[in-house]
């Protein structure tokens, strides 16, 4: 596979003007850096599209492009190098950023794949009972109260003792909730990379259900940790 | 010409200092006085009689000013670096200085000092020149390149100002460095260590944690918190605000109406804090205007109790970096101190609390002088950036931007497009559009922080992008580009996609100077402008003397020296051996005299390497490849520095 940032060379190098076909970050006939080609976080790696990655070898790969087109291996170069450098490297740093985060990796390639996914504060309205997953309305409709309570007795300056162990129960399940969303994603991530056009589509609309659902839960957790915590 | 060096500069808030790479180690620069350490104190010496600007001195002798005529002194001006008028304000409640009257809102403060006044940059660049000096004269070369480390937490502006303040200074400013990353730096050299290391900040008025990975020469930050408003100077304050009023009570004197006997007061208070590092207490006693004595003890055990508040803001950036580097403190291999601060054992027991060192049999890691390990990694960055030693070649610094970067939103909520911590340079696409027909112009208000609401958000610069062609409202697509480099400063482009057009953008910061304004505060265009000039020529001649004198060294291993006759031999030792001499003196015009009849004694031999390297060039190459080659070989062996006298 080659990489984006390694195969960044225009038809002809913009230094010494000799064409090139073979894929390399440097001319390497005169050895100057080139300007990224447009491609996605995937190709920036040399990466074909996958919900599974070896996250030891990415960082590996970072690291070696990192040394290769980081600003201050050009700190005294013509300014057109110095600013290619500094946008290959945001490139480089928004594609590791993303990938490296299995939540943000399955958000983008779903989206790279045409995947509708919501909007990331989407979760803040967890009042509107119509994103509520359905299996969880009582529950949430409980908790919600409970949070309130929480709140008030806090403001009021008095401690809950059983109020705060029901929190603390509902958290623990609402994380293990979390983990099970986890884990049904990564069967997922598999179907779908190991899959073929037709066993991908389930596992891609799957996946976006499970997406939204899982950022509703860690959403509640949050608030439960916040009021606990504060 | 010489190679030019790259110097690594700590810009303190009490203390400044500049160290280069010496072979493959870093070291401090010291000055005139032998001391590595420039206080950070400016002043502005007393008009001379003949009406001419006053002279600014910097460092010890400044601070000696402070007792004297401590309206012409200012000092810690880190703190009001990039900050607003309001800020700046309150800042000064704490300190002697004023403010100089009628600033115009949105215009950077100035201070006032004797009659004159200065922005923050501009004192900070008299601190900047006074480091460039002493590295020239240590050099006996200039120095136009510089690293700048700032703390870790300053935002866009408090960077941008530092910019500011080195190009005043004269000097290009290669990379801000963070400080607690350039620490990390100057002890990762020396051990080439791997795993994660936390670095505890805690200076004169800045507190910095950051928390890095080492693997295979890369220093990878995972995260980093802070307070720009927390350092020794809180603690001073303290110690400074219970001797005035104790005063006050018990002698009915009320200091605060003479500056000067508070800066006295300050300098036994620091000394007292100083002592309390190493002894159980510390004696209080200074001479009151009326002839009086104050006096007290303070036992270590009041101090500590009386600094505990201070020291625990440094708690919660400290779990909160952890905890956004998805690390406990057990997974924190090593921790490093920095800072005259840390040198307080009650700072040394919080940070074995926090990080769980004791349990663990560990201690931090101060074998590294605090008060310079900052200026040692900058020097390490330097070596970096200068891509001079094998030392350097392998490093990498992978740094993050210590806050949230948003737009502001509809309702004045903040969208954020670049989270906190991440690796730097790092970038964000938004769209925008119209929302009337025919608009032409779109606002966006770019904000820094980690609030919900603009308001409670650092404002850093409104857009204006402008020449959108006219459109139904909603048709026009602008994306807009906005990139953060990698000295943290953000850097914004555009375009409306619908017409390929690139909007122009108008950036107005919201606290900064224009490019112009930079421009007519360069130092160097008055006080001691004569001077300099006359030691600048000085110091060029020297380096072209040493040029050619290396270059008539290389061509005696040329071909071309065989080729002249015995006397035109001679006659070029004579004229080297003149200019060894010379330049060992002080007289520009003979160093200049000697380097031009060097300069013609060697023009013979010049054009017999020229013709050498023409017929080697072109032999068996193509003109495209020989000429290109021309340009570099040509040149090289011409024994002709470009010895340009104006």
């Amino acid at each position: 596979m080659t990489n984006a940032l390694d195969s960044a060379i225009p038809v002809a190098c913009w230094s010494c003007h000799v064409a090139q076909n073979d894929v390399t970050l440097f001319c390497p006939h005169c050895s100057k850096i080139q300007p990224a080609a447009a491609g996605d976080f995937f190709q920036v790696f040399g990466l074909r599209r996958a919900f599974r990655i070896d996250p030891e070898e990415l960082e590996r790969e970072f690291h070696r492009l990192s040394r290769k087109l980081h600003p201050d291996r050009f700190a005294r170069a013509s300014e057109r190098e110095r600013e290619w450098s500094l946008a290959d490297t945001a490139l480089l740093n928004d594609a590791y950023r993303t990938l490296k985060d299995p939540l943000y990796r399955t958000e983008y390639l779903l989206k790279l794949e045409g995947a509708e996914i919501g909007e990331q504060h989407a979760g803040k309205n967890r009042q509107d009972p119509s994103r509520v997953p359905p299996d969880l309305l009582e529950e949430v409709f409980d908790l919600n109260l409970q949070l309130e309570e929480m709140r008030e007795a806090k403001a009021a300056g008095e401690a809950d003792p059983v109020l705060q162990a029901n929190l603390k129960e509902a958290k623990t399940k609402f994380e293990g909730l979390v983990e099970a969303v986890d884990e049904e994603l990564r069967r997922q991530w598999k179907v779908w990379d190991e899959g073929n056009a037709q066993a991908r589509e389930p596992a891609k609309t799957a996946m976006v259900r499970l997406i939204d659902r899982r950022r509703y839960l860690s959403n509640l957790v949050r608030d439960v940790t916040e009021t606990l915590g504060a | 010409m010489a190679e030019t060096r790259v110097v690594g500069i700590d810009l303190g808030t009490t203390n400044s200092l500049v160290a280069y790479m010496e072979g493959d180690k870093p070291v401090v620069i010291p000055g005139v006085d032998g001391s590595n350490l420039v206080p950070s104190v400016v002043a502005l010496d007393p008009i001379p009689a003949n009406g001419n600007r006053p002279t600014v001195t910097v460092g010890n002798s400044a601070r000696r000013a402070l007792i004297e005529t401590p309206e012409r002194v200012i000092y810690s001006v880190k703190r009001l670096m990039g900050r607003g008028l309001e800020e700046v304000k309150s800042e000064l409640e704490l300190f002697p200085f004023r403010l100089a009257e009628d600033i115009e809102p949105g215009e950077v403060p100035r201070i006032q000092l004797g009659e004159l006044r200065f922005t923050p940059p501009e004192i900070s660049a008299y601190v900047l020149r006074q480091l460039k000096r002493n590295a020239e004269r240590f050099f006996g070369a200039p120095v136009t390149q510089a690293v700048i480390t700032v703390p870790a937490y300053f935002n866009d502006a408090q960077r941008q100002a530092t910019k500011d303040a080195g190009r005043m200074a004269g000097l290009e400013v290669l990379r801000l460095v963070n400080e607690p990353t350039a620490a990390a730096l100057a002890y990762g050299l020396d051990r080439g260590k791997e795993g994660t290391i936390a670095v505890y900040d805690l200076g004169g008025g800045t507190f910095d944690i950051s928390i890095l990975k080492l693997r295979d020469g890369i220093f990878e930050v995972q995260s980093t918190n802070g307070d720009t408003h927390l350092g020794g100077d809180d603690i001073d304050n303290l110690l400074v605000a219970i001797a005035l009023d104790e005063i006050r009570s018990e002698h009915g004197v009320d200091l605060r109406a003479h500056p000067g006997a508070v800066q006295a007061l300050r300098k036994v208070a620091i000394d007292a804090k100083v002592q309390l590092s190493a002894e159980p207490a510390a004696r209080f006693d200074f001479e009151l205007p009326n002839g009086d004595r104050y006096q007290r003890e303070i036992p270590r055990s009041v101090f500590e109790q009386l600094i505990e508040p201070v020291l625990n803001r440094t708690v919660n950036p400290c779990k909160q970096a952890m905890a956004d580097a998805g690390i406990v403190p057990e997974d924190i291999d090593e921790v490093v101190l920095v800072g005259g601060s840390t040198r307080i054992p009650a700072v040394r027991r919080l940070v074995d609390d926090l990080f769980h060192l004791a349990a663990r049999g560990k201690k931090p890691h101060i074998e590294l002088n605090p008060d310079e390990v900052v200026a040692l990694g900058a020097a390490v960055q330097a070596g970096i950036l200068a891509g001079a030693s094998k030392t350097t070649e392998e490093l990498l610094l992978l740094d993050v931007t210590p806050l949230s970067l948003g737009i502001e939103a509809l309702g004045g909520v903040v969208a954020k497009i670049i989270q906190r911590n991440s690796t730097i340079p790092a970038s964000a696409t938004e769209h925008f559009t119209t929302g009337v027909d025919g608009q032409t112009n779109v606002a966006i208000h770019v904000l820094q922080g980690e609030r919900e609401l603009a308001s409670d958000c650092r404002s850093l610069a409104r857009f204006d992008l402008k020449g959108i062609p006219p459109m139904s409202a909603g048709l026009p697509r602008i994306e807009v580009k906005f990139l953060i480099d990698a000295d943290g400063i953000l850097r914004v482009s555009a375009r409306e996609q619908r017409s390929g057009k690139a909007a122009q953008i108008e950036v107005k910061p919201t606290y900064g100077l224009t490019d112009e304004q930079v421009e007519s505060m360069i130092l160097d265009s008055f006080d001691h402008a004569e001077e300099d000039f006359a030691r600048r020529l000085l110091i060029e001649a020297r380096n072209e003397a040493e040029s050619i004198l290396s270059k008539v060294e290389q061509a005696r291993a040329n071909p071309a020296w065989d080729q002249l006759r015995g006397e035109e031999q001679a006659s070029i030792e004579a004229a080297s051996h003149r200019l060894m001499q010379m330049k060992e003196g002080d007289n520009t015009a003979a160093i200049r005299d000697a380097t031009l009849a060097l300069d013609r004694a060697t023009q013979r031999l010049a054009e017999l390497m020229m013709d050498a390297a023409v017929t080697e060039a072109i032999r068996g190459k193509t003109m495209a490849s020989a000429a290109e080659e021309l340009d570099e070989d040509v040149t090289a062996p011409h024994p002709m520095a470009p010895a340009e006298f104006k």
